[in-house]
């Protein structure tokens, strides 16, 4: 599965995306399989109500499923406009 | 319908006129211009905007489609640079034909208030002193309430 990131989180992990294996069943999982691999990814994901998540390039929760998923992708609030 | 993200300078009146042209059944057209403003304390060197190219689009044509269902649009224009600007630069732009004035101001508000929280586009203002990423103000997404 992809994952990408945007903004401060690309910056705070250091790329903007990776390949990641993965056997998590929703996003939440996810973000805890991440947040164990090293301090930047638990520094990055400290505070997820500061974040959003879309799956599939579709806006999402963290509790979304990740059957079947392509790209998951994590970014602050956007400030488009 | 016409969406376009793009890092290429758009100039408003040639979109303006291409867009409300050639439609017997409009009789109002509204345009909304969002330009780069300087800071008053801290001048702007520049603002640079990243996006998420493919999710940014269909987050657009998705909320361009919502609008022209739900005003009974003519017509919606959706124009959104990224990249580096400079202050005095056209971001963005937004248009809606619909025919009668009230569909068209609303649909654009509409537009506005949901391309602001809802589309993947992140700002970055680069100062003399160093730059800092835009935060998403809260009363942004209390606009969506609205709707």
């Amino acid at each position: 599965m992809d994952v990408l990131y945007f903004a401060w989180m690309r910056e705070r992990i250091g790329l903007p995306r990776e390949t990641v294996e993965t056997t998590a069943g929703t996003v939440m999982e996810l973000v805890e399989e991440l947040k164990a691999r090293e301090d930047r990814y638990a520094m990055a994901f400290s505070d997820i109500s500061a974040l959003r998540v879309a799956v599939d390039q579709e806006l999402t929760d963290f509790d979304a499923p990740l059957t079947g998923v392509r790209e998951v992708a994590f970014f602050p609030p956007m400030t488009g406009g | 319908m016409r969406v376009l993200v793009s890092d290429a300078p758009f100039d408003v009146g040639e979109e303006t006129n291409a867009f409300a042209k050639g439609h017997k059944d409009i009789g109002a057209v509204v345009t909304f211009t969002g330009i780069v403003r300087d800071l008053p304390d801290d001048p702007l060197v520049a603002m640079e905007i990243e996006h998420y190219p493919g999710m940014t689009e269909a987050a657009l044509s998705k909320i361009a489609t919502t609008a022209i269902a739900r005003w009974s649009l003519g017509d919606a224009l959706v124009i959104h640079r990224h990249g580096r600007l400079v202050p005095g630069e056209m971001i963005m732009m937004v248009a809606t034909a619909a025919r009668h004035r009230r569909d068209a101001f609303e649909a654009a508000e509409y537009l506005m208030d949901y391309l602001k929280s809802r589309a993947p586009f992140w700002k970055r203002e680069i100062t003399a002193k160093g730059s800092d990423w835009v935060t998403a103000k809260a009363e942004d997404e209390d606009a969506l309430t609205r709707w």
